[in-house]
């Protein structure tokens, strides 16, 4: 566009520019610098990681032993580590300043997908990882067609990924005639289920994950494209950077994350069902956002995302192991999603006046 | 001053007197006086930057005035706000109509100050009214229950119009109304005005188009630098090239880099050749030799900005080819022409240009990044040594590579496009705007930057609505009047006046 600004805008600039000027050079550098400190990314994850501790410190005095056992504790886990892969991809959607609501629904299918009779019957003949693929193709198919609508359709994140999340799930029902898919092929039990180092072998799948998409994010030309188009998708463009193509594997790489995170939902529950990973995909947003993720891209974390997914179900086991009502949790949950983006928009809006901007 | 108020005994419905508008760091206005009868066509004159959108803001209550005074049907007042402004019957049509388009006509009329008993919409008279509004205005054939968004944008001006009406203005201020509209809505739009100037209502008219001032206007007032130069001159018996002679000679302050010359068997760069987007421009032919500075200069809305951004691919060009070096490079695709080795520092460097939450160095290396990655990862360090080293290269100042972009003023950041270019090494530089919200300190700095990318063999277009600007940095220039390029000569053979008058003269309205 030539004349975004058609009004007369032009006259009032220099306005704003002086004004940054001079609150940047006045502001006094040890302050400033202090300040970038604590607003950077490393004191997000260190708060995180505060309240985990005062989580887990508040389970261990009101349950004792029954949550702060090692059982407990890998239990608590294995529960993360489904979200907490689905809530990686999403990091990365959000990051770019996109949301992607099926990943959820994708669980289910690629659950249900990969333990068809067809499915199962092909893993006994070949071995295991034909469950594997076929969990991780379905994902990967539904991720591609979200990210070929918002990339060159142009529909917008929230409504493109809504009709995979209503459509998704549909297909999952109808393969599973709603019933329940017992996973029968001992090879796939021997590999996905039970501890490692006595940590579930699916909660080291997670970390693994975790580590790649936090090397991927911060470290490759891949991340960095990312946050180019999240911090801003034009300057991007301009930039020569090809933003559509990179939006459409956004999508295609949390569609793949969701359909692993099925097939490890597989190794822990030992059974396909159309309603696996049901509103997963709210679990995931809010774990990326309490990461300190921003909604608007931009910025993105993937330590943070992993210790949001802990924080959250790190809770759910204390109100189990305490047995409170699960309508408190929610309450509970809700509270902290609110609180942790108040937080957020604080330290931003901070962040923004001592930049005079 | 020059002062041709004759013909026209009565007194003045409004009166601006010593309106100074400072802001920090600029003085927008510096003494504009301004006189309107009741039923006149006054036109305002004056170039970009001269202050005519500040006046305007400042009569629409939009900006409070520094120092001045405002008289309206005798007696001092203050503008306080927009409301205010049109309580006091001074209404403002943008260049950018505020209608809302998912409304309709006779709610958009009383948008703002609906007709309404106990909080209830009365709808009826609203529309009964409307209808008679715009009956007024000789637009009965508009239905007020015509959704606006609908109609075309001639028929959004009426709707305007018609909203002015509704608050019983006495003055309205249009702002190049006729930059949306074909010859045949043009002529309407004078007939409108002809019907209501006829009711006493005073119209001040903002336009570039001479011959649009020479058939309605009845009196000029002509600003530069902020101020009123010239007031009341009558439309019929001042030539043009007093109009033109008055509105130029714009001091900048500021002096351009010499230029060495550019030798005719310095290789073609870039060609553009036949170049067209629909609707915006058409027949375009550009070279840009090694060396060379070519200036695009125009006014806003003739499509200069629209051409820069075609020849980059950021538009779908409908016809033509651009060549860098001799290679045809695939339109609308900015990635073909950043690889092709062309770059590009768009008008809006906030919104199009830089992300403002990332660090400097990562602006700087954000077409080149992938440049300093081995498999796919990215070397930090590399990264930030050649940022550094280019940022040193254009002298930001104060120098670091890791302060957020949004920290830095708006000629750091410019530098940090610069920076950006020369890291990516591009052998074609297209700058639209270099120096908007620059101070004036760092536009030399700027402009000797551009001249020494050109020495070093770098082909640079630069569009700015600063005539002097582009005339003083260019070797060439292009001057484009809607969506045509009038005429090319050697930047040195041009005055500011020569421009000014092609433009004014040749547009083809």
């Amino acid at each position: 566009m030539s004349e975004p600004h058609p009004s007369p805008s032009a006259e009032t600039t220099p306005v704003a520019e002086t004004t940054s000027v001079s609150a940047s050079t006045e502001a006094p550098r040890l302050v400033a610098r202090l300040r970038d400190l604590f607003s950077g990314g490393a004191a997000r994850s260190l708060g995180l990681v505060v309240a985990l501790l005062i989580l887990v410190a508040v389970g261990a005095t009101t349950a004792g032993t029954r949550f702060a056992s090692v059982d407990n504790l890998m239990v608590i886990l294995g529960l993360a580590a489904v979200v907490g892969v689905a809530a990686i991809g999403q990091t990365f959607v959000i990051t770019s300043g996109g949301i992607d609501l099926s990943v959820g629904s994708i669980i289910g299918l690629a659950s249900v997908w990969a333990t068809t009779l067809a499915t199962q019957q092909m893993a006994e003949q070949y071995g295991w990882w034909v469950m594997v693929m076929c969990g991780i193709a379905v994902g990967f198919g539904c991720g591609l067609i979200n990210g070929i609508l918002v990339a060159y359709g142009n529909v917008v994140p929230f409504i493109a990924t809504l009709a995979m999340m209503v459509a998704a799930r549909g297909v999952a029902e109808l393969i599973a005639q709603k019933r329940t898919q017992i996973v029968t092929v001992d090879s796939f039990t021997d590999v996905f289920r039970g501890d490692l180092l006595g940590v579930p072998k699916i909660a080291w799948l997670m970390l693994l994950i975790a580590a790649v998409g936090w090397f991927l994010l911060a470290r490759t030309t891949f991340g960095r494209r990312t946050i180019a188009v999240g911090g801003n998708a034009e300057a991007a463009r301009l930039a020569g950077i090809k933003v559509k193509r990179h939006v459409m594997a956004l999508y295609a790489l949390s569609g793949t994350t969701a359909g692993i995170a099925g097939v490890m939902m597989l190794a822990r529950t030992t059974a396909g069902s159309s309603t696996n990973g049901l509103q997963y995909e709210m679990d995931a947003i809010a774990a990326v956002v309490v990461g300190g993720t921003l909604l608007i891209g931009g910025r993105g974390s993937i330590v943070g995302t992993v210790l949001g997914v802990l924080i959250f179900t790190t809770l759910t086991n204390v109100f189990i192991q305490n047995n409170l009502d699960s309508s408190v949790q929610a309450v509970a949950k809700g509270a902290i999603i609110v609180a942790a983006v108040l937080l957020q928009q604080r330290m931003q809006r901070r962040g923004v006046t001592s930049a005079g901007g | 001053m020059a002062n041709g108020d004759q013909g026209r005994d009565e007194r003045p419905f409004l009166q601006m007197r010593g309106i100074v508008k400072v802001f920090p760091g600029a003085r927008a206005l510096d003494g504009v006086d301004l006189d309107v009868v009741a039923g006149e066509v006054h036109c305002l004159l004056g170039q970009n930057g001269a202050g005519k959108s500040t006046l305007i803001r400042v009569l629409s209550g939009a900006h409070q005035p520094t120092e001045g005074d405002v008289v309206i049907d005798g007696s001092p007042v203050t503008i306080g706000d927009p409301v205010h402004a049109l309580k006091l019957g001074v209404a403002t049509m943008y260049q950018e109509l505020d209608v809302v388009d998912g409304l309709t006509v006779a709610e958009n009329v009383y948008l703002g100050h609906e007709l309404a008993g106990f909080g209830v919409l009365r709808r009826s008279t609203a529309r009964r009214e409307t209808a008679r509004l715009l009956e007024r205005l000789g637009h009965s054939e508009i239905s007020p229950d015509t959704e606006v968004g609908s109609l075309p944008a001639a028929g959004r001006q009426i709707v305007a119009m018609a909203r002015a009406l509704s608050h019983q203005a006495r003055v309205i201020v249009m702002d190049e109304p006729t930059a949306v509209l074909d010859a045949e809505e043009v002529e309407n739009l004078f007939r409108v005005v002809a019907e209501v100037t006829a009711q006493g209502i005073a119209i001040i008219y903002i336009s570039h188009r001479l011959e649009e001032i020479r058939r309605i206007g009845d009196r000029i007032t002509v600003l530069k630098n902020g101020a009123t130069v010239a007031r009341n001159l009558p439309v019929a018996e001042t030539p043009t090239h007093e109009l033109i002679r008055l509105m130029t000679g714009r001091d900048l302050g500021i002096v351009f880099p010499e230029r060495p010359g550019v030798p005719a068997d310095a290789p073609v760069l870039l060609e553009a050749e036949g170049l067209g987007l629909e609707g915006v421009f058409s027949e375009v032919d550009l070279t840009v030799r090694s060396g060379e500075i070519v200036g695009l200069a125009g006014l806003v809305g003739s499509g200069r900005s629209e051409i820069l951004e075609t020849i980059y691919g950021a538009r779908r060009s409908s016809a033509g080819t651009v060549r860098v070096d001799g290679e045809t490079v695939r339109r609308g695709s900015t990635s073909a022409a950043v690889a092709a080795g062309m770059g590009l520092a768009p008008e809006e460097r906030k919104s199009q240009g830089l992300i403002l939450d990332e660090p400097i160095y990562r602006n700087v290396t954000l077409p080149s990044f992938p440049r300093f990655a081995h498999a796919g990862v990215v070397s930090e360090t590399s990264e930030r040594a050649a940022a550094t080293r280019e940022t040193t290269a254009v002298r930001l100042d104060p120098p670091g590579v890791t302060r957020p972009v949004r920290t830095l003023s708006g000629g750091n950041q410019q530098k940090v496009m610069l920076a950006r270019w020369l890291v990516q090494g591009c052998r074609v530089l297209l700058l639209d705007e270099p120096t908007r919200g620059v101070d004036v300190g760092a536009r030399a700095e700027i402009y000797t930057l551009i001249r020494r990318l050109a020495d070093a063999g770098t082909a640079v277009v630069v569009v700015s609505s600063e005539i002097p600007e582009v005339l003083g940095l260019a070797d060439r220039v292009l001057v484009i009047a809607d969506g045509t390029v009038l005429r090319s000569a050697a930047a040195h053979e041009l005055t500011e006046h020569d421009v000014l008058d092609t433009i004014m003269k040749g547009s083809p309205a």
